[in-house]
């Protein structure tokens, strides 16, 4: 299976590389959206603020031809952390609109001042996972993952909400419709738990 | 819910591992990147490398030895030692590493933390303070690469930190390093009383028992470096680190 990982100014793409390289597929950073074609699914990875990310998107030129594959169904897209975010039709992060391809907010996350609770919301978490879906096991030994991030997705429809993830309140770590998918946590982070999701990403057929 | 982390801290010297006592006597323990992959295997929770030569030298990061460690590590990956620069920040994204560490060039200038953040985001920089008991039970902060002394707290350097944007506090306790005799639980709780990010407390674990007293006093994650490479009276070297379901059953509630 062969990957293709839009090389956009805001991402830290080697681990992502890497955890594909071990999950069996193989991955590489495109700088031209005309190469898309050539590739069987997409991820979209970044980290950072989310008008910077669009705006990344933006002058690349890659809008239009995402906006294209993602609506086309066939191939499959994963967005991981701020790549999530980005599938969103907007962040309280920026003024820009998002892709906008899953109908759901980024907002701030909220904590109940005095909980000792902190945001970002850094580290390991465990995940519940919410319905069947092509890419986290909905049975079996507890999953856990990496996260780092102080924006959370709130989605129009529950069904399109695959995992949540406590932390004062239910986050979604995991969302996601037909060909789209986006996980908040960083698979390319959480061990065996990151390798076995990038497995079934790269099995996933639409 | 989120959970607390334990840290395996590695120290690199001319390539090589190396584990200090009070941060004197660095004994080689062996290859870094075989060291890596036990830890990988062992699945912790995250990993800390910092080269304790690169800012008393001067010297650039080890880029190939890291772009290394961060193609065996499936976990975040924490780097410190001889940044001064942005561009060496993103270079060291750009190999694979989540998180720089800044110590010797934010002592001396705390923009560079300022704008590592404003670039990458405050989560992937951290601000790490040695800090030493006096004579007469005071606490310093003790300067690694040497340098004239620090005149303020240490407290409020790691407030100044905080305030241009470091995303978590490394808080070393150079009495205890080393030592496996336990943490400065007094350093921990007054490093992070009322302090808005998270605070890794390293310095002298040498049980779980030592983790869990960190935690109690405040830390969000301790750094282990001995007890995780020494095992024995005689330190022979030993990687380990605590089962996940101890790790559980030490942290819950």
């Amino acid at each position: 299976m062969h990957v293709a990982i839009p090389a956009i100014q805001c991402g830290n793409f080697a681990s992502v590389v890497n955890i594909i390289a071990k999950a069996g597929g193989t991955a590489r950073l495109i700088e031209d959206p005309k190469e898309l074609e050539a590739f069987d699914r997409v991820i979209l990875a970044g980290v950072g603020a989310f008008d910077f990310g669009m705006s990344c998107l933006e002058d690349g030129g890659w809008i239009e031809p995402l906006d294209r594959l993602a609506r086309g169904g066939r191939v499959p897209i994963l967005g991981i952390c701020l790549g999530m975010q980005l599938l969103c039709r907007r962040s309280d992060e920026g003024v820009r609109p998002g892709l906008g391809w899953i109908p759901a907010d980024v907002l701030r996350i909220d904590v109940e001042p005095g909980s000792g609770l902190k945001v970002p919301h850094m580290g390991w978490n465990t995940v519940k996972v919410m319905r069947p879906n092509p890419i986290m096991p909905t049975d079996g030994e507890e999953q856990r993952y990496y996260f780092v991030h102080s924006f959370h997705a709130v989605c129009d429809e529950p069904s399109d909400v695959i995992a949540t993830a406590l932390h004062g309140q239910p986050l979604t770590a995991a969302l996601g419709r037909a060909n789209v998918m986006g996980v908040q946590f960083h698979p390319e982070k959480s061990h065996r738990f990151g390798l076995a999701l990038m497995r079934r990403f790269l099995e996933w057929t639409c | 819910m989120l959970k607390h982390r334990v840290i395996p801290c590695l120290l690199l010297k001319e390539g090589g591992l190396v584990k200090t006592a009070r941060f004197s006597d660095p004994v080689y323990v062996g290859d870094p990147i075989n060291a890596i992959r036990i830890f990988n295997d062992k699945e912790v929770d995250e990993l800390m490398v910092l080269d304790i030569e690169a800012s008393r030298r001067g010297t650039e990061p080890d880029y190939g030895l890291i772009e290394q460690f961060a193609g065996e590590c499936f976990m975040p990956l924490c780097y410190g030692g001889g940044i001064r620069t942005v561009e060496q920040a993103q270079r060291l994204f750009a190999l694979g590493v989540e998180k720089v560490c800044i110590q010797s060039a934010g002592l001396a200038d705390m923009s560079l933390i300022r704008r590592i953040a404003d670039r990458f985001g405050s989560q992937s920089v951290l601000f790490s303070l040695d800090v030493k008991k006096g004579l007469l039970g005071g606490r310093a902060v003790h300067r690694r690469s040497g340098g004239r002394a620090e005149s303020r707290s240490w407290r409020s350097v790691i407030d100044e930190a905080v305030r241009h944007g470091a995303g978590e506090i490394v808080l070393n306790a150079v009495d205890r390093d080393g030592t496996m005799k336990g943490m400065d639980t007094e350093l921990i709780r007054q490093g992070s009383q009322g302090l808005p990010v998270p605070l890794v407390a390293v310095g002298g674990v040498g049980s779980l028992a030592d983790i869990r007293k960190a935690v109690d006093a405040g830390a969000s994650a301790v750094g282990v470096g001995a007890w995780f490479v020494f095992y024995g009276p005689h330190r022979a070297v030993l990687i380990t680190y605590p089962r996940y379901d101890e790790l559980v059953a030490l942290l819950e509630t």
